[in-house]
């Protein structure tokens, strides 16, 4: 089993999934529970076993959007470099999907910037911290509620002086 | 950026081992990033990455920036080699708006994504000589890098943050002057190279503390995402340039540079070999450059039009007013692509969700080194501490790429 179109035919027998595509890129949309069947399957069968990015997208005020948020799995083949996105619509208040580290060791830090910087949950992941934002952060500041040049942030942290140093 | 560790060492082991705090400010990391190493004696028994030094939320400020205006932030991510970063960021936007680059335009994107690969693997390959001991090939490494920001003053003013890419097209075309100089370059650099290759695949310290440091198999290379020449040292044929050939690519005759080895010394191997099938293509390119205009026409309503189309021709005046009017511009659609070049580092690309407007809705950089630096620890684990520099060198993590 190589190409695209035999991988998402493997899927849709299997799961509930919704299918579309642009400019050659095929995306894949599937349900929060079935991400780790799908993505073993993927893996496994379909021999896409590169995953490229991990990320996500808010479409709070987004034209047509029916869900909050959208992760995105970018997968490609190592051999025949044949690309597949995986979609995982999320809405509040479930913000939890499984993490996906036991199958990739590189999701650990693309799934840790999620957390950061959307507040995705991820379940079962070794190490959810912070890794680009401070600790004491309290916001998600890539979600779109979010103002670009933040809020309050700088009484929030701790002001060390000079003889505390 | 957070320290705390989840499985905290017993005490027995905590008696010996002791914590090293390696950066955030240190000659060998280059840039700003943080290491705290668990040693024993010299050993490393652990090391635990901590970045967002740099962390200046690039991927928020795409999405209140315009598709051109956006280029100038690009050039600051990984800025040793800007101009393959503003053609990755315009690959994408282009992939998303369905625009056909001109020839003439895809050639000299060509030729300065290859010159930003040759600057980037000098300054990397330069810095490891550096870190391990090799002073004289840094120096000749940095001598060729200037004579490349030479060029790229000549073509765009700039040498450093060149921001040269336009949505469909570029900034300004070739000069003459400028492929003479890129000539010149081709005609002496090789040389050099051979020169540089002299002084350190033979050498006793550089290869002693690099063959079998910091290896990487294949399967954990795949499974930790790594891309670009880190992965290509250690056995993943994988090149965007020859797997989905973008701009043109696919004109050019070259080859893509695979090891086995998976150490230091293959990184550093395959960069050199890569520099060497970079200066084959910008050759190629140069000697086939093609002629006539270099951005997109009037009707494509993306790259400005030139001040003769505007003043003498109606398409050229309604396409000047409609990118210039505020409330105007380029036509999005609303859906979202990823668009990826095979940028020096590895596979960089932009994750763009279009809204209808002049400003993407989302912009996602998918950083090379970030990946890469999430591998350290794996590489480091049981080497000794002078070892940490040899693999950051030949990984080339580039901070403000990792935190953006």
């Amino acid at each position: 089993m190589s190409t695209t179109a035999d991988a998402i035919n493997a899927v849709k027998a299997r799961f509930d999934v919704k299918v579309d595509e642009y400019r050659g890129e095929h995306r894949v949309v599937v349900p929060r529970d079935s991400l780790t069947a799908v993505m073993t399957l993927l893996r496994d069968v379909c021999a896409y076993d590169l995953l490229l990015d991990v990320t996500c997208v808010d479409y709070l005020n987004y034209r047509g959007a029916t869900d909050r948020f959208g992760l995105v799995y970018l997968l490609a083949n190592s051999t025949t470099a044949a690309r597949l996105n995986i979609r995982v619509m999320l809405n509040e208040p479930e913000l939890t999907v499984d993490s996906v580290v036991g199958l990739w060791e590189g999701a650990n830090w693309m799934e840790r910037e999620v957390w950061d910087m959307f507040g995705i949950n991820f379940a079962g992941h070794p190490d959810l911290r912070r890794i680009l934002m401070p600790d004491e952060f309290t916001a998600h500041p890539l979600r779109k509620d979010y103002p670009l040049q933040g809020r309050g942030e700088r009484h929030n942290f701790p002001s060390i002086t000079r003889d505390q140093a | 950026m957070s320290t705390t560790t989840t499985s905290r060492p017993t005490t027995t082991e905590q008696d010996y081992h002791w914590t090293l705090n390696f950066g955030p400010q240190h000659p060998a990391t280059h840039t700003t990033l943080r290491l705290l190493l668990t040693l024993d004696g010299e050993r490393v028994v652990d090391a635990i990455p901590d970045i967002g030094y740099l962390h200046s939320g690039f991927e928020k400020i795409g999405e209140h920036l315009d598709y051109n205006q956006y280029v100038t932030v690009t050039d600051r991510m990984n800025y040793i080699s800007p101009m393959a970063n503003n053609v990755a960021w315009h690959h994408a936007v282009e992939n998303l708006l369905d625009i056909e680059l001109t020839k003439r335009c895809q050639y000299i994107r060509v030729i300065i994504s290859e010159l930003a690969r040759v600057s980037d693997h000098l300054l990397s390959t330069g810095a490891m000589g550096l870190d391990v001991g090799a002073f004289t090939f840094f120096l000749y490494a940095f001598y060729q890098r200037e004579r490349i920001y030479d060029i790229f003053e000549a073509l765009c003013g700039a040498r450093f943050t060149n921001s040269y890419t336009r949505v469909g097209g570029v900034m300004h075309d070739m000069t003459p002057q400028v492929i003479e100089k890129i000539r010149e370059f081709l005609r002496t650099f090789p040389s050099t190279l051979d020169d540089m290759e002299r002084l350190l695949n033979r050498n006793r310290i550089f290869v002693d503390r690099t063959k079998g440091v910091g290896v990487l198999t294949k399967e954990e290379a795949i499974s930790r995402s790594c891309s670009g020449p880190i992965a290509r040292a250690s056995g993943v044929a994988r090149d965007l340039r020859k797997d989905e050939p973008y701009l043109s690519y696919e004109d050019f005759d070259f080859q893509v540079c695979c090891t086995t080895a998976g150490d230091c010394f293959a990184r550093y191997f395959i960069r050199i070999e890569e520099i060497r099938e970079s200066l084959k293509i910008i050759e190629q390119a140069i000697e086939n450059l093609p002629s006539g205009p270099v951005n997109v026409g009037p009707d494509e309503r993306a790259a400005l039009p030139t001040k003769q189309q505007v003043y003498q021709t109606i398409e050229g005046t309604i396409t000047h007013f409609e990118l210039m009017m505020s409330n105007r511009g380029i036509e999005v659609p609303c859906e979202e692509t990823y668009g990826a070049v095979e940028a020096p580092n590895g596979e960089l690309g932009f994750y763009i969700v279009g809204d209808g407007s002049n400003v993407a809705y989302r912009a996602r950089c998918r950083p090379p080194s970030y990946f890469h630096f999430a591998a350290f620890p794996h590489l480091i684990r049981g080497h000794t501490l002078s070892d940490v520099v040899a693999v950051l060198g030949s990984l080339n993590i580039i901070a403000a790429e990792l935190d953006r």
